[in-house]
């Protein structure tokens, strides 16, 4: 038997074994979700005490994404979700089952939440236990990995990659395709894989939802990569404060080992690939791949200048291809169903769909999966739900702390690399931040300036000085002590961070102060000691 | 044509700078014929006037009085001068900026006398937290750095600006120099 | 701190390109900086030394390249044919003139008081570039200086973070003594695993950091306002027969 009809039987025993259930209850198992084992337990107990084991499977499962209201639980196959379960519901969920669904806990079944997403990186998250890797191989998962290693050249894989348009979902939209073309031609005898797990954004939780929901589909679309590029050695770089995802990648990297999807000879083929584990030291500056790629090699963590891009020049000097999460989790998908079908979706220059952290001031907080080309309005007033509380919609920042702030006005336009980079923010990693009438512009650029001047590294002069005079500027607008010359200084300021800083920390660091200069510039004037007097300046 | 109203003023600074200005030697009379010398510590003058056309404010601002002092001259002058580093940057006075105002008057006035230790404070103006250079309060239109300014910095730089010549004034002095 | 790549050795292809207008031709491999300089044209730097590795950080050489939007750090941007190259625009003017303010109100650099004055590349590129005053307000922090070492100090007030002693240290005298703790704003220069100078144990004494310190930050002991005249080493030198003896 080959490997590959191996795994082919494994999944089918697996699917056999989930379909003698009856009922399958799952429980969302993410880092967010509080009291998820204690729920577990009490379900299991429940069916036990009701000897209903034989009927029921209870399993844990990944991110459902509507966090606002979690812990969620999954019925299927009636495919009715409960909200916000305690330990103490599992009597009456378990007595509801193949009856009339607890009305008490029940999620309205076309909240458009759940209808106006299209989750394909997130279709199995929430859906297969991510610590079970044959619940991964039953969902058809790996199939993409063994038919490209056994059955395709790399060329066409690369082709396959280039065709479908994907991006970079990391923040600068790179073309995937063209990134992989450079490393699999660069000259080197070793080529290395990253996958860059460092999500430091406040309040983005995107990567860490795939890597704890689906670890197996990253792991997937690095050996993909792998195989496409000539990479033998791969390194996933995750934050040490992501204490789950890192356990569960751990542990999805020895499941994969154990079924020969990794390591020496993959899927009985000549070709190898072994995956490790760097855990970052919560330096926000190692989201930046040149900085990362510093602190595999066991220096400080600071950015290199670029050119030379890792493509050709990376790891330990060698091409190094380095991917986000999100863009390695979209690679089995298109390999399994091609490029035209992941093309069709999205827009002309940004194909496919983008996942987001949704939080903020807005009701249904949470994750979510969206095509490429939605509005801003669809995915805050429809999947969002809207603002809590009455309160009015003010401004919606996109791509983490260096993003831009985006009012109301422009709430329809569409989310895409090109139309979010007009509008003085970026698409980011994914952070979508809401903020409502009861939010101040100032203070919460303050905020982003702070985290910027915190997290540079201090290598490059407009970076480590320039965030530190820009914070105690806006600190003073704050303090209603700025005058007309700090306006003007402030200006200067952002315009020499953005075009002189180093990398991508510093040149983005400004956004926020200049998107509300634009859009919300009277909140800055409100809050000057004298918009007319030149000069009252006095102490510092 | 008609003379050039000039003042100086000594603000928090050693006063070199207008023993700079008193190195002219003989050149003080070339600059006689060119301004009138309309309040300055050097000359017997007690009220800063009005209609000043230039005035040259050396040292930091360290204290209310410096600061009220400055704001009267930026708005009895035309042309107003920092001269020498200490009105520049601060210099010298802000080396004390990173303890602050109190700690300095204490560290100077009670940790170190033993005799009657007390820190001076009746008919002296309050100290502020910080030195400061003049821009830091007042618009300033023109730079002379320098540890002082050299006798013929200054004599090329006011010059200069008498007759409305430009002047390169990075290559006569700099921070320090 | 990685070394940018090797020149290609001994293609010796020769590249032509225009900087400021002027026709220019120089080997493959080489940076804009290394072609200016070989044809006289001036581009201030602090960061960058001659025989260390580069690093682009200081961002003073950004220069304009025709049909780029952006600027690039001349220091670490590789030659192309072809290629057109500005060096002076009142924008490029502006930008190293505020970085330079930002340098002086980052720490507390008193000219009038140090060893260094009158041998300080920031004085010489505050000079140069007409930074008469510094716009931003000063920040004043509380900095040490390190006076344990028998012949040298280190004084963080002067310290503008160029890193030219972590390389120097690092790659010629091969101690790697130096290197930088904390980040951002708060980052400084320190020796060994944050120990007093005078406690390193991997200190050589050798002193070359000393000397291509371009400020007053890094002096001997004994000398006066003025009287620490740096005198580089010859790492070119150094480094050219070090490659020597490798082969």
């Amino acid at each position: 038997m080959t490997q590959r009809e191996a795994l082919q039987q494994q999944a089918e025993q697996r699917q056999q074994v989930l379909d003698a259930f009856s009922h399958h209850l799952l429980v969302c198992a993410g880092l967010g979700c509080l009291h998820n084992d204690e729920i577990i337990k009490a379900l299991r107990k429940e069916i036990a005490a009701q000897g209903l084991e034989q009927q029921i499977l209870v399993r844990k499962a990944g991110c459902m994404g509507l966090c606002a209201l979690g812990p969620l639980v999954l019925v299927l196959p009636d495919a009715v979700y409960y909200q916000t379960v305690t330990p103490q519901d599992a009597g009456e969920i378990v007595a509801a089952l193949g009856k009339e669904p607890v009305q008490r806990l029940l999620l309205p079944a076309d909240l458009p939440f759940f209808s106006k997403q299209q989750k394909k990186v997130l279709a199995l998250s929430g859906r297969i236990d991510p610590e079970n890797i044959d619940d991964y191989l039953a969902a058809g998962g790996y199939a993409s990995a063994v038919n490209a290693i056994t059955a395709m050249s790399p060329p066409e894989i690369l082709r396959i990659v280039g065709e479908s348009g994907l991006r970079g979902r990391g923040g600068a939209g790179y073309p995937t395709g063209l990134k992989w073309a450079t490393v699999a031609q660069a000259a080197g005898e070793r080529k290395y894989l990253i996958c860059n797990a460092d999500e430091g954004d406040p309040g983005a939780f995107m990567d860490r939802s795939v890597l704890e929901s689906t670890p197996h589909a990253v792991l997937e679309g690095m050996l993909i990569a792998a195989y496409a590029v000539g990479a033998h050695t791969g390194f996933i770089y995750v934050r040490a404060e992501y204490p789950l995802a890192v356990k569960r990648l751990q542990l999805a990297i020895r499941e994969a080992e154990r079924n020969r999807l990794l390591g020496q000879g993959v899927c009985g083929t000549s070709f190898d690939f072994t995956v490790q584990l760097r855990l970052g030291a919560g330096a926000f500056v190692c989201g930046e791949e040149t900085a990362l790629i510093e602190s595999i090699e066991g220096r400080r963590g600071t950015p290199r200048p670029k050119p030379p891009y890792p493509a050709e020049n990376g790891l330990w000097g060698s091409p190094t291809l380095i991917n986000n999460v999100e863009t390695y989790a979209n690679i089995p998908l298109i390999i399994a169903r091609g490029a035209a079908w992941f093309a069709a979706q999205g827009t002309e220059q940004s194909k496919g769909t983008k996942v987001f952290a949704l939080t903020g001031r807005i009701k249904h907080a949470g994750l979510v999966e969206v095509p490429m080309g939605m509005t801003l309005r669809e995915i805050v007033f429809e999947i969002g739900g809207g603002i809590p509380d009455g309160h009015a919609f003010k401004a919606v920042q996109t791509g983490g702390p260096s993003g831009g702030c985006i009012p109301a006005e422009h709430l329809d336009a569409p989310i895409s690399y090109e139309s979010l980079s007009a509008l003085g923010s970026i698409m980011g990693s994914g952070g979508m931040i809401v903020m409502d009438d009861t939010s101040n512009m100032v203070d919460i650029v303050k905020y982003f300036m702070e985290f910027c001047m915190e997290e540079s590294c201090g290598k490059c002069v407009p970076c480590r000085v320039g965030t530190a005079q820009i914070h105690s500027l806006l600190q003073k607008f704050c303090d209603r002590q700025a005058s007309a010359d700090d306006l003007a200084a402030l200006e200067t300021l952002c315009d020499l961070v953005k075009t002189t800083s180093l990398c991508g920390l510093g040149q983005s660091a400004p956004n926020p102060v200049l998107s509300t200069l634009k859009y919300f510039r009277q909140e800055y004037l409100d809050r000057m000691a004298d918009p007319s007097g030149p000069h009252q300046e006095g102490q510092l | 044509m008609k003379k050039l109203r000039f003042a100086t003023l000594w603000l928090d600074g050693c006063s070199g700078c207008h023993m700079s200005l008193l190195d002219l030697d003989q050149r003080l009379l070339d600059l006689a014929d060119m301004v009138d010398f309309v309040y300055s510590p050097l000359v017997d003058v007690k009220i800063f006037p009005e209609g000043v056309d230039v005035a040259c404010v050396e040292g930091a601002v360290s204290s209310a009085e410096d600061e009220e002092k400055l704001r009267m001259v930026r708005r009895r002058t035309g042309l107003l001068i920092a001269l020498g580093d200490c009105a520049v940057t601060g210099n010298i006075p802000a080396m004390r900026n990173v303890l602050g105002g109190q700690k300095i008057l204490q560290g100077v006035y009670l940790e170190r006398e033993h005799l009657n230790a007390q820190i001076p404070a009746s008919h002296l103006p309050a100290l502020n937290e910080h030195a400061l250079p003049l821009h830091r309060f007042v618009p300033v239109d023109f730079f002379i750095p320098g540890c002082p300014p050299s006798a013929d910095t200054l004599f090329a730089a006011l010059g200069a600006l008498v007759a409305g010549r430009a002047v390169d004034l990075p290559a006569l002095t700099r921070f320090g120099a | 701190m990685t070394p940018i790549p090797p020149h290609p050795p001994e293609t010796a292809q020769t590249l032509n390109l225009t900087i400021n207008g002027r026709q220019v031709s120089a080997q493959a491999g080489e940076t804009i900086l290394e072609a200016a300089r070989a044809n006289d044209i001036f581009i201030p730097t602090l960061c960058f030394l001659e025989g260390l590795s580069a690093q682009g950080s200081c961002r003073l050489c950004m220069v304009e390249i025709a049909g780029s939007a952006k600027l690039h750090p001349a220091c670490v941007t590789r030659i192309q044919e072809g290629m057109e190259v500005t060096t002076e625009t009142e924008r490029l003017r502006d930008y190293r003139r505020n970085i330079i303010e930002l340098l002086f109100s980052e720490r507390n650099h008193v000219c009038a008081v140090c060893v260094a004055s009158g041998h300080c590349e920031l004085q010489d590129l505050a000079s140069e570039l007409g930074v008469d005053h510094i716009s931003f307000p000063c920040r004043y922090p509380t900095l040490a200086v390190d006076a344990s070492h028998r012949r040298f100090v280190l004084d963080h007030n002067r310290c503008i973070l160029c890193t030219r002693c972590v390389r120097v240290c690092a790659e010629i005298e091969g101690a790697h003594t130096w290197d930088v703790k904390n980040r951002g704003i708060r980052s400084l220069i320190m020796a060994d695993f944050d120990a007093p100078w005078g406690d390193s144990e991997t200190c050589t004494g050798c002193g070359k950091c000393v000397h291509v310190c371009p400020t007053g930050a890094l002096f001997e002991k004994g000398l006066a306002v003025a009287e620490m005249r740096k005198q580089r080493p010859a790492l070119p030198t150094l480094v050219a027969n070090r490659a020597t003896e490798q082969r």
